[in-house]
């Protein structure tokens, strides 16, 4: 087959694509964009959960309509946890980018150990709701919205043990391994962002309400 | 140096052999295995497109079914409870099983081949999106041939679906079906934004991408925020139906009217989703027919988006009739009427482009015509429908059901079928049929026209919607007997259709690349295109690269013996990056199984959820997991 079949235009070579390099960060990556992409639909399904919370509150004279108000405690140090988890997970995120094998493993390690805590502290909290989804409207809205931010919690969780894995076997230095560990942190600032107005709505709501 | 390379593409290999090069690189295996394991956007994008119409004609049957039944009163060819399943099916299959995967398909095949780009992005989620989107569609019509198909309608108001109204499994199902088929469909707008944003080629600035790729873009951008709305609705319709929670249950302080909130925050948006790729279409084949560009890019662009955006705004003129605050509806009804100011400047700028330049009235631009024709009553309709009083009449009455239809079958049926005649020789190499076209355009036209038109009097005369029949002497059975008519025309229109299909692929006049002298890249490429569809990546230096210059301006620097793309920047599409490509892979369709078995197995116990997280979690898995050396070669 020749050029001219394909259209019978003839061709003008115009550059060459052969030295740009092989991988970039941020938003310079495919990957990034993914990110962003499930970030949007999640975020938007949390807002949704978050509006349902509401509308149904409003239905109520008193809310939480004739139950017990959740325990703070485990929910709050929940908070504190995952807002400092920020810096470590800033940190890994810098030294992923500077695509430096030894610190972005140590810094995995510790935030999948963060992750684990976090975890283990969202069981209790669970139970510091005082309420069965089976309750009442109540109920079943506030253990969905933590329900779903436990599912990106452990998503990300499990995302973070098989990246950790992965970090320490012969495919862990190469650029692309980087850019997925540097856009999973970015991943783990949308659990920490998502999680202030949960905690607000779980929390505040009901003794503000 | 590379120019010395051989593995790279440029002009020191001959095309043949370029051409060969390129070929072993991106076949699928041969056979079975081929067609699970291939990545190419192209076979899956025709597959999507089969399904599609699959579903359509099935969607078309039971509407025909329900047609011979509504032919005179009192018929007893279906029974109530049958004629439920039928029009919820219909609606159901006509919304989620094909008119959104339809209009994403021709975003998967099209689009990389209007930017220049070589595969769709994150082709391993694109072949997942299919295998999700196939088991919820089976799921859905399996159902319903084993009796269990579901009865509350497309859009299923509780309590009517709820669990002391709906017992059985048959609204799981349709709920069920409502998270396979939107899953799906936000993997394809996340993989198609990324195409767009960036795998555009060297020099398409957004400034010079064709308004069918910026409608495809707005259409993605709506999936993203209008899908999980469904899915958190409908997820909570299975959690009040199967594990006792209240959300719409009044007695324990949940409310029916969160679910048509939520329903129809996403249903509005969902008929834009629908409408806007439409608008793309209609500006493809407006440009080529007319021979000119578009008239005023920049509004038309800046239209779509703004289409977009208020389409979110408008979701509460569905609920005019539940009583909802006097302030409230006023501010919908505003929305409802602003939103046919940007369609209104795209059809005048259509008519514009028309009007200077020198069209060629061939079929795809007749159906572009009926488009406008149909959807402009359909817009009238529906600017009336936007005031309340009106509404209050009309509601649930026929007059609804012409307005959408005319909404719907002429906003994108039209421009679809128009758009299958214009890229059917892209997609297959050969040309439709004209004279078979044009008796196909003309035979739909009057179909619909016989058959919905009537419908906005019997409406106004009182015939309500989703009524297996009525009694004789109301004055409403001689317009059925004719709308049956109409539906027998739109069948004909529609056996013309295959028929002109199956011909042209046995003995159709042969299309060559651009048949129609249009200006996209698309035309660039052979028909059918190659697996690699570009052998040297092109060069935009302008709007219309193929009007533009007798050469195709190309560069060269992608590897031959590796899948390979360039990334380029978002705004100016500068070149910034060598993007490493997949091999084909059978793990999309392995996890497709894990995530469609469980959502099967949560219509029957929730322990599905929990047990079944364990498969999807070791699939998914295994299709991350790096596979040998190929990728870390590429970053040499």
């Amino acid at each position: 087959m020749s050029a001219r079949d394909l259209d019978d235009r003839p061709l003008q070579f115009m550059g060459d694509l052969s030295q740009l390099p092989g991988h970039g960060h941020s938003h310079r990556s495919l990957t990034w964009w993914g990110m962003m992409g499930l970030i949007c639909v999640e975020g938007t399904a949390l807002a949704l959960a978050a509006a349902a919370y509401l509308y149904l509150s409003s239905h109520e004279r008193q809310w939480p309509p004739a139950q017990l108000l959740p325990s703070a405690g485990w929910g709050t140090a929940f908070t504190v946890i995952v807002l400092l988890s920020f810096v470590p997970n800033m940190v890994l995120n810098k030294r992923a980018e500077q695509e430096k094998l030894g610190p972005v493993r140590l810094w995995m390690v510790i935030m999948t150990l963060i992750g684990v805590v976090l975890v283990a502290i969202r069981y209790f909290e669970f139970r510091s709701m005082h309420v069965a989804w089976s309750d009442s409207a109540y109920g079943s809205i506030a253990i969905t919205l933590l329900g779903l931010h436990t599912v990106h919690l452990v998503t990300d969780l499990y995302d973070s043990v098989v990246l950790t894995v992965l970090m320490f076997t012969r495919h862990g230095d190469t650029g692309r391994r980087y850019v997925d560990v540097a856009e999973n942190a970015i991943y783990w600032n949308f659990v920490i962002y998502v999680w202030l107005p949960v905690y607000v709505l779980l929390y505040l709501a009901p003794r503000w309400l | 140096m590379s120019a010395r390379n051989p593995s790279l593409d440029g002009e020191w290999l001959d095309e043949a052999a370029t051409h060969e090069r390129l070929r072993r690189t991106w076949r699928d295996a041969p056979g079975l295995w081929g067609a699970l394991t291939t990545l190419d956007h192209k076979r899956i994008g025709l597959r999507y497109i089969v399904t599609a119409f699959g579903f359509f004609a099935l969607a078309g049957i039971a509407a025909f079914v329900m047609r011979l039944q509504l032919a005179h009163a009192e018929n007893e060819l279906v029974g109530p409870d049958l004629y439920n399943q039928l029009f919820t099916m219909h609606g159901s299959t006509m919304m989620f099983l094909f008119a959104v995967p339809i209009m994403q398909a021709a975003g998967i095949y099209l689009v990389p081949l209007m930017v220049g780009t070589r595969s769709l992005a994150f082709p391993r989620l694109l072949s997942f999106s299919y295998w999700i989107y196939l088991s919820g569609g089976l799921l859905l019509w399996v159902a319903f041939f084993l009796n269990i198909g579901p009865d509350a309608g497309w859009f299923a108001y509780v309590p009517l679906s709820g669990p002391q109204y709906a017992p059985g499994k048959r609204v799981d199902i349709w709920a069920q079906m409502i998270t396979y088929t939107e899953l799906s469909s936000i993997a394809v707008a996340v993989s198609t934004i990324a195409t767009i944003l960036k795998q555009r080629a060297p020099g398409m600035a957004l400034n010079r991408v064709p308004l069918f790729v910026w409608a495809i873009l707005v259409m993605s951008f709506m999936v993203l925020f209008a899908m999980p709305s469904v899915m958190i609705t409908s997820t909570f319709l299975l959690m009040d139906r199967l594990v006792g929670t209240h959300f719409y249950n009044p007695a324990e302080g949940g409310d029916a009217l969160l679910w048509q909130h939520l329903f129809w925050f996403f249903g509005h948006p969902e008929v834009y989703i629908i409408f806007i790729p439409a608008l793309g279409m209609v500006s493809s084949i407006v440009a080529t027919f007319a021979r000119r560009p578009v008239f005023a890019y920049p509004l038309m662009v800046l239209s779509l988006l703004a289409t977009g955006l208020f389409a979110f705004g408008l979701w509460v003129h569905h609920m005019f009739a539940t009583g909802l605050p006097r302030l409230g509806n006023s501010f919908y009804t505003a929305a409802s009427m602003v939103i046919s100011i940007p369609t209104g400047i795209q059809i005048f700028g259509w008519i514009a482009t028309l009007w200077l330049g020198r069209p060629r009235f061939t079929t795809p631009l007749l159906f572009v015509g009926g488009f406008i024709v149909v959807f402009v009553i359909g817009g009238l309709t529906g600017v009336m429908l936007a005031s309340v009083p009106l509404d209050l009449q009309l509601h649930d009455t026929y007059f609804v059901v012409a307005h959408f239809h005319y909404v719907l079958i002429g906003g994108a049926v039209f421009p679809l079928l128009g758009a299958v005649y214009y890229w059917f020789p892209k997609l297959t190499g050969r040309l439709l049929d004209e004279r078979l076209g044009k008796v196909n355009f003309w035979l739909l036209f009057i179909g619909f026209n016989v058959t919905f038109l009537p419908m906005h009097y019997l409406g106004l005369a009182g015939m309500p919607r989703r009524v297996y029949t009525y009694s004789a002497g109301l004055g409403w059975d001689g317009l059925n007997l004719l709308e049956t008519g109409g539906a027998v025309l739109i069948a004909l229109s529609m056996l013309l259709l295959a028929i002109n299909i199956v011909r042209s692929l046995r003995s159709g006049a042969a299309a060559g690349a651009n048949p129609w002298d249009a200006d996209t890249l698309e035309w660039a490429t052979p028909s059918p295109p190659p697996s690699f569809n570009f052998a040297h990546i092109p060069l935009v230096t302008g709007s219309h690269p193929l009007w533009e210059s007798e050469r195709l301006r190309v560069m060269r620097g992608l590897q031959l013996d590796k899948r390979e793309l360039v990334l380029t920047s978002v705004l100016d599409a500068q070149p910034d990056l060598r993007e490493p490509l997949v091999p084909p892979t059978i793990w999309p369709l392995l996890a497709a199984l894990a995530v469609g078995g469980m959502f099967l197995a949560s219509i029957f116990t929730p322990w599905a959820v929990i047990v079944g997280a364990v498969p999807i979690a070791i699939t998914l898995t295994a299709w991350f997991w790096p596979k040998g050396k190929a990728e870390e070669e590429a970053e040499q």
